[in-house]
């Protein structure tokens, strides 16, 4: 035991997770404890987490085996690196938002508190220990805990039709990968019968197998992250979920997909195949237009967060995917580069998501509206979650000095490398693929301007939005926290990538120099950039022009109604609605979307507009596949007649055939 | 870092204070001049915000702390633009802060607060000059980072200064890929300025107005701050087009001399940039708001050629 005390501390944390839920199954209706004492609780244990985990990334591996489970089946436990840095995502992440759901759930809410908070302490745990698994065995009930858990959590108003079918789609996809995820090891094993990861790792595949395995956990993984074309279940069960579940999900549960990709793909394969990584690519590449592009047409505002994390999804795997073709074709240091803006992404929009998705718990609790047409004007009456929400905002839409603008950075650097690669081919297509990845961050932006504009500035568009309060205290506390996240990811990348540097040297051999107040790939000749001084430079321009103004000038503001052109009848409706912000993406991306348009004729009584926007994918493959499988069941209930006569003659028939071919 | 690197980085800022709204004088006094008319004068800017400097500010009764803010951040942000864009010397100790992405990301700081900004008061025409805003803004910046992109290919860098090395150590020849940035470039500038094509700087119509429409609620001082941001923008991306296109006479680290020849060639090329500017506004009519995506997607693809012939031909420069 002593061999490894930081796995041991970790494994207590995570017992200590499901020790609280426990209790929370035994205070069940006991409001006050479970939300004043357990949730605050479970925060400090992710805090702890996240302290164990810190030092853990320069660790040597440490491993241990459990007896639990099937007999002669242990688990197997292993903390390394990559394991260290995912735990911290989750901890930090988990911090925050157990800290807000203290102050979050109400009471008659569906579920019973305390049963909410056992899933969601198992959740957490269980999210913890899928980081950990270090057999296929272990990985499996982990993964299948951690995606009941999130089922049960998602359907914790499973009053609602609506939210039932949710639930039964993100069921039924995260069985599909999970399906996938349990044949890849099948293949990883290689008729060994021996399902531990030390011994996948030291198995060497042939290539088809080994693509079929990487086929098989893109598949797997791409499932439970998101990835087009599993993306389906993301924009139904995020705004179903209560908000801190969603913002666990989307910030962390998404998370454990990219680790277990990145585990099977660099830690458990043998050798890497170039167009492993222009796959991996291209997917992240779709993944993150299509999300970004259903991101600016939404009228929901969970559920316009749930197709952005779609983006970002895609964003870490098309940074993945130029990784593995770096490290395919020996290009180590370029490998480390595309990897670690996909790793600081990883970590940057676990904290960016779940302080947005909080925020939009906060909105709901004083409003009760999610739908972007009934908001409006909310900092000024919710100043907190509006302040708090802006950071979260600016980091989601990739503006410097925030968290999100340095992986977007690392990632056009490592593209920038590009002409480096030995195949021609690729050197054609990769800037194209630059000009797409820019793109998409440009239109992130669009739609955290149209999602911060249309919640939080303007006038309400809602009577009632006058009367909304603001957060409480344990909420703000949590959303402090997340903010306080992304201010640091943003201007700290340097120390950030320090934390990384071992992860990503045990990955690909190689790694960013950290430390010290630029960020520097390479060389600072060749591109460097330092939010700090970037910083710096903005607050001493907006300071001094601020002096110099109140100085030589004066200070004087009169209030007055809005001039708007000298309009005077201005309501509420003259604003912009978020479908009209989200009109000229719609028009330009127009082959995207699946609109119907219901428009009226000249001799309509009442006329009427409407415009709906579809999902092509769920047109061309969901739906299909739905009807095929009607189809066949269908057929199969022909069969039953519900006649025992009838199956009497089966049964003789069977058996006739059976006799036949014994006797052949 | 070097006494002279911070002599010529606050030389730099405070000749881009000074002349940028020289340069929208400039530009508005051609502009007249091509249209026959007498105009209002060089040093009008400068009158024009001493006025909004002295008069009250009226701020909507509903405005959020976030409307006063804006101008100072917008402000903040563009004159880091002028400060990294090397446009007299290329000794600057900010140039490591940021590189070409960052500038970037730092023009989309600036577009997003006054975007917010422009949807707090909630009004008509806040929120459609912050709609166009944003749509400018997406579809002109990534072809913004293909005009860099296709300059960091020819130098191995993306930092201003190393760029600016490389491009002005070239023999002086037109590179083809450098010649489709340059157009691309030419589109992304008057669009992100408010220019004629896109928008009318000049304009009062309320249907038509992008950049107008977004400062509309605001007057005095935040106006005034917003007017002269709005200037060293236009500063910035003539600084990005010299650096880029015209890189001769700035000067090297540890040159003193340098310097002060420096500020006469800047002034000479704003000149004709100005100029070239004006031209091109009087000879081109202003398109509808539905025409700037494909005007946009044209920049956009010409800077992904640019790219992708460099890539091509390699580097016939040097």
């Amino acid at each position: 035991m002593s061999a490894a005390p930081q796995l041991v501390t970790v494994l207590a944390l995570a017992a200590a997770w499901i020790a609280l839920g426990i209790a929370g199954l035994a205070a069940l209706h006991r409001f006050g404890v479970v939300s004043r004492l357990l949730f605050p609780a479970g925060g400090a244990v992710a805090l702890a987490l996240l302290g164990v985990a810190l030092p853990a990334v320069w660790g040597a591996p440490q491993s241990i085996v459990l007896p639990v489970g099937l007999p002669g089946l242990p688990f197997h436990f292993r903390l390394d690196s990559l394991s260290a840095l995912f735990l911290m995502v989750i901890g930090g992440a988990a911090a925050g938002v157990s800290l807000f759901s203290a102050g979050y759930f109400r009471r008659a809410e569906g579920t019973p508190p305390g049963l909410m908070c056992f899933q969601y302490h198992v959740f957490l745990a269980a999210m913890a220990l899928v980081v950990l698994a270090d057999d296929a065995y272990a990985f499996m009930v982990m993964w299948e805990t951690m995606a009941l858990a999130s089922f049960f959590l998602v359907t914790a108003n499973h009053r609602s039709a609506e939210i039932r079918r949710a639930g039964y789609l993100y069921l039924l996809i995260a069985h599909l990968g999970a399906l996938a995820i349990l044949l890849c090891f099948g293949v990883l094993q290689a008729n060994t019968g021996d399902y531990s990861f030390d011994n996948m790792r030291v198995q060497t595949l042939s290539p088809f197998w080994a693509s079929a395995a990487f086929l098989l956990a893109l598949v797997g993984f791409g499932a439970k992250a998101g990835l087009v074309p599993l993306h389906v279940w993301l924009p139904e069960a995020h705004p179903a979920a209560p908000s801190p579940v969603s913002a666990l999900m989307s910030g962390v549960m998404l998370k454990t997909a990219v680790y277990g990709f990145l585990r099977v793909a660099y830690d458990l394969l043998p050798d890497l195949l170039w167009w492993w990584g222009v796959t991996a690519l291209a997917v992240g590449l779709v993944t993150a237009l299509l999300g970004v592009a259903f991101a600016a047409v939404q009228s929901d505002m969970k559920r316009l967060l749930a197709w952005s994390s779609v983006e970002n999804i895609g964003l870490i795997f098309a940074g993945i995917g130029l990784s593995l073709l770096f490290a395919a074709y020996g290009m180590p240091a370029v490998a480390a580069l595309a990897l670690t803006a996909a790793l600081y992404h990883v970590a940057s929009h676990a904290l960016f998501k779940s302080l947005l998705f909080v925020a939009t718990g906060s909105v709901l609790h004083a409003t009760s509206e999610r739908s972007l047409g009934r908001l409006g004007g909310l900092l000024r009456v919710m100043p907190w979650v509006g302040w708090a929400s802006l950071l979260g905002v600016l980091a989601s839409a990739g503006l410097p000095p925030f968290g999100g603008f340095v992986s977007e950075w690392l990632l056009l650097q490592s593209f920038l490398f590009t002409p480096q690669l030995p195949n021609s081919f690729l050197n054609m297509l990769i800037p194209a693929v630059a000009a797409l990845i820019a793109l998409v961050a440009a239109l992130a932006g669009y739609v955290m301007v149209k999602f911060y504009g249309v919640v939080f500035l303007g006038q309400h568009r809602e009577e009632k939005l006058a009367r909304a309060h603001d957060a409480g205290l344990w909420e703000r506390l949590g959303m402090a926290w997340l903010a306080a996240g992304c201010v640091l990811l943003g201007v700290l990348p340097a120390q950030g990538l320090h934390v990384l540097a071992p992860v990503v040297e045990r990955l690909t051999g190689a790694s960013l120099a950290g430390g010290g107040w630029l960020l520097v790939p390479v060389a600072v000749e060749r591109a460097s950039y330092g939010p700090v001084l970037f910083l710096a430079g903005v607050g001493a321009s907006v300071v001094l022009a601020f002096l110099l103004v109140r100085g030589l000038y004066h200070g004087r503001v009169r209030r007055a109604p809005p001039w708007d052109c000298g309009f005077p009848w201005l309501t509420h409706r003259m604003q912009d609605t978020a479908e009209g912000f989200g009109q000229p993406v719609r028009q330009i991306f127009e082959p995207l979307y699946r609109l119907r348009r219901h428009l009226p004729t000249a001799f309509d009584a009442r006329p009427r507009y409407a415009v709906e926007v579809g999902d092509h994918v769920w047109h061309w493959l969901y739906l299909p596949a739905a009807r095929a499988v009607e189809g066949a069941a269908r057929l199969i209930g022909r069969l039953q007649q519900g006649r025992i006569s009838i199956y009497l003659l089966y049964s003789f028939a069977a058996l006739i055939a059976v006799l036949l071919w014994v006797t052949r | 870092m070097s006494a002279l690197g911070f002599a010529s980085q606050l030389l730099e800022i405070l000749v881009a204070l000074a002349l940028a709204p020289l340069l929208v004088g400039w530009v508005n006094q051609c502009r007249a001049w091509l249209q026959s008319r007498d105009g209002p004068g060089l040093l009008q800017p400068y009158r024009l915000l001493h006025k909004l400097f002295h008069k009250d500010s009226v701020v909507a009764a509903n405005a959020s702390p976030l409307f006063r803010a804006a101008p100072y951040i917008v402000f903040g942000c563009m004159l880091l633009a002028c400060g990294i864009v090397p446009t007299l010397s290329i000794d600057l100790p900010l140039s490591p802060a940021a590189d070409a992405i960052a500038l970037v990301g730092l023009f989309a700081l600036a577009r997003v607060f006054i975007s917010l900004a422009a949807m707090d008061i909630g009004t008509a025409f806040g929120t459609l000059g912050a709609r166009r805003e944003m749509l400018v803004g997406f579809l002109a910046e990534p072809a913004l980072l293909m005009v860099f992109f296709t300059a960091a290919l020819i130098s191995d860098s993306t930092s201003l200064t190393t760029l600016v090395r490389t491009l002005s150590a070239q023999e002086l020849g037109i590179q083809p890929s450098l010649a489709l940035a340059a157009v691309a470039l030419v589109m992304v500038a008057l669009a992100e300025n408010a220019r004629v094509p896109v928008d009318n700087p000049a304009t009062h119509l309320e249907l038509t107005m992008i950049h107008e429409a977004l400062v509309l609620e605001y007057s005095g001082r935040h106006l005034a701050l917003l007017e002269w941001a709005a200037a060293l923008k236009l500063f910035a991306y003539a600084g990005i087009g010299i650096a880029l296109f015209a890189p001769w006479g700035i000067a090297e680290a540890h040159a003193p001399l340098a310097l002060a020849v420096a500020l006469p060639v800047l002034v000479a090329k704003l000149a004709v940039a100005g100029f070239a500017l004006a031209l091109l506004e009087t000879l081109s009519a202003k398109m509808r708001i539905f025409r700037v995506p494909e005007f946009l997607g044209m920049a956009f693809m010409l800077a992904v050629i640019a790219m992708l012939v460099n890539l091509l031909l390699g580097n016939t420069g040097t």
